[in-house]
């Protein structure tokens, strides 16, 4: 059974010539079947470890490790780590001018997979899945991201995820922007992922919303750069009615 | 209706990024009195040099290049030597290849020089080439024309002659190293159709000037095709003007502009005729310290010009830092009576943030650049219609992408 673990993660980005801490010792492991919902304030940190774990470079790690199965994950290089079974679904997926849909989910799929998937079923996969997620089939000859709308980022983040069916799944704010028929259709393309008991979901939000169509078997309070709560999902209901304040307002305290 | 006039696409870096260091995109449609192609020339065309001063570089037609470079070519100081450049012309059945002397009088039909390097070559050629395709005559083979460079200084001209109704494609290869300054001139008959690809494949050091001239008679059709990837310094002015109405241009032009290379193409597309067409399609890609770009898309639509459909784009792709692009399209429109105008320029690069974002889908580093800039020039290659010039071209990008990346 896959597992990633985090063991007392420290990050720092550089800014303004200076340097600054944003994790501060995360601990956390998600195994295959699971879904943990990381939710918290603005600037508590979540999106820091969502794209720490898949290898930006922007972002130092400067103690602790990560681990997916005993495999150092930090030793990595980013499209390694995917390889390795690690995906991470965008908040802001960036524009590939001239790269087709098509043509990078068919060089992505065969990267991962390691060989190229068979053509003829193939299309009919992307074509079923696309299906799923009500995008429209003229969708695959557009260039990656270019002049999509918020939502459509969205599917087209989600439209990978079912595809490249990786073991643990990052989903970095997935819910925010967008409607609540498209919110649906994007946790409904997650949760067929998650039906197959074969992927662990680390689902990050900064809302409560999106966990009524995902529901969590662990919920974890985010703030100060650290996992200052963990439960099961009533702990959604309990920041749903009360908010982030009672985390935020002791500072970081170790 | 005069679509430029109500939304000018003013060329703008495109959103999505800021633009690289060192890019500067410029953008201008102008009415009428004020020309700046007029003011891109120092002095009104001749065929003399000795009517062109000798520039200086702060000159609005060679702001960009830089002079040092050019060897000689702008001050006279270049001298031929002899056979520093083999030119080969391997024709089908149906086409005349003739070497002519200077005195012949079909050459320099098609434009006069404009600026003082086109003025020396044209000054100093000795001997011309002159392909002519009998009118009505259809080729079903390309005519190839390998210009080759053996080292040294050289000037030429070519000729290249459809008669009406002729269709023809050319394929002109430039190898080798050579110190070139050549024009060369395009005549197309009534109805005639002539695809012309113009290959710059040159060695490292190789400095090639020119300006190509076409000159397209009624309801014909030219397409240029010109691929820059070698040289230390190349500079082409391919410049179009029609001689009765109904004529149709293409230009497209693709260029990779590796570490310290000087790649310029200045395009002039007059509208001096109605009813006319052209369609302006530039791509480069550029890598390295001290690789820069220019380009120059200018185009006139005279007063006498109604009806007149033209678009013209030019699109860059700066893969690392130290590469320079200097993109500037000019529209100058003396009547509004016409189909449609429009111009656009964006140069963005190839970044982190999408190199992190492929990667993070399992594609390694070097695929994911091949992917982009493969993708980037697809659409302009698939525009070409030459199945063997398109796939040579799509290896060749491969070879460079591969050689410094």
């Amino acid at each position: 059974m896959a597992t990633l673990e985090i063991r007392d993660l420290h990050v720092s980005v550089e800014a303004d010539n200076a340097t600054k801490e944003i994790l501060k010792g995360v601990d956390l492991t998600v195994r295959q079947g699971e879904t943990h919902a990381i939710m918290g304030p603005n600037g508590s940190g979540k999106s820091t470890l969502a794209y720490s774990l898949a290898g930006h470079p922007k972002y130092t790690i400067t103690s602790g490790t990560v681990t997916l199965d005993g495999e150092n994950v930090l030793d990595m290089t980013v499209d390694e780590r995917a390889r390795a079974g690690l995906f991470l679904a965008m908040q802001y997926p960036v524009e590939i001018p001239g790269v087709s849909v098509s043509n990078f989910l068919r060089t992505s799929a065969t990267a991962i997979r390691g060989e190229a998937p068979k053509l003829r079923t193939w299309v009919k996969e992307v074509k079923e899945t696309m299906t799923g997620l009500q995008m429209d089939p003229a969708f695959a000859e557009r260039n990656v991201n270019e002049g999509f709308s918020g939502g459509e980022k969205k599917r087209h983040e989600i439209l990978q995820l079912e595809l490249l069916k990786p073991k643990i799944a990052i989903l970095d704010e997935t819910d925010s922007g967008l409607d609540v028929d498209a919110l649906r259709v994007v946790s409904e393309g997650v949760n067929r992922v998650r039906e197959t008991g074969e992927v662990g979901t680390l689902l990050i939000t900064h809302y409560t919303r999106i966990l009524r169509y995902i529901k969590p078997d662990f919920v974890h309070v985010f703030a100060h750069g650290r996992i200052a709560a963990s439960g099961g999902a009533e702990l959604a209901d309990k920041l749903e009615n009360e908010g982030y304040e009672v985390y935020t307002k002791g500072g970081a305290s170790a | 209706m005069a679509e430029a006039l109500n939304t000018p696409t003013l060329g703008s870096a495109r959103a999505g990024g800021p633009p690289p260091a060192g890019s500067t995109t410029a953008g201008s449609i102008a009415v009428a009195a004020e020309s700046t192609v007029a003011t891109r020339m120092s002095a009104p065309p001749s065929f003399d040099v000795a009517d062109f001063p000798v520039p200086h570089g702060r000159e609005e037609e060679w702001r960009f290049t830089p002079l040092e470079r050019l060897r000689g070519l702008h001050d006279g100081t270049a001298v031929a030597t002899g056979d520093a450049v083999k030119v080969a012309v391997d024709a089908p059945e149906g086409v005349t290849v003739e070497t002519v002397g200077r005195e012949d009088s079909r050459l320099g039909k098609a434009g006069t020089p404009v600026d003082r390097v086109a003025a020396q070559a044209y000054s100093s050629f000795t001997r011309a080439s002159v392909v002519t395709v009998a009118k009505e005559a259809v080729l079903t083979e390309p005519i190839r024309i390998a210009v080759h460079g053996e080292g040294g200084v050289a000037f030429g001209h070519q000729l290249i002659e459809l008669g009406a109704f002729a269709e023809a494609v050319v394929v002109i290869d430039h190898t080798g190293d050579a110190v070139l300054a050549a024009n060369v001139d395009y005549v197309l008959g009534d109805g005639a159709k002539l695809t012309v690809v113009s290959v710059q494949d040159w060695d490292a050091n190789a400095v090639h000037v020119g300006q190509h001239n076409a000159l397209i008679g009624r309801d014909a059709s030219f397409k240029s095709i010109i691929v820059t990837f070698g040289g230390d310094l190349v500079r082409l002015h391919p410049r179009i003007s029609y001689a009765a109405p109904g004529g149709e241009a293409e230009l497209f032009g693709l260029y990779f502009t590796d570490k310290g290379q000087h790649q310029e193409h200045r395009l002039l597309v007059d509208h001096n005729t109605p009813h006319c067409k052209s369609n302006v399609a530039y791509k480069g890609a550029l890598q390295g310290q001290g690789a820069h770009a220019v380009w120059i898309g200018d185009v006139l639509i005279q007063a006498a010009a109604e009806g007149t459909d033209t678009y013209e784009m030019n699109r860059n792709l700066v893969l690392t830092d130290g590469a320079r692009v200097d993109s500037v399209p000019n529209l100058e429109i003396e009547t509004g009576e016409i189909v449609g105008a429009g111009h656009a320029s964006a140069t963005g690069r190839f970044d982190d943030e999408q190199l992190f974002y492929l990667q993070s889908r399992g594609i390694p580093a070097e695929e994911a650049r091949r992917l982009v800039v493969r993708g980037f020039f697809a659409e302009l290659v698939q525009q070409i219609g030459l199945p063997d010039v398109e796939a040579r071209l799509l290896d060749k990008i491969e070879t460079e992408l591969k050689a410094s990346v």
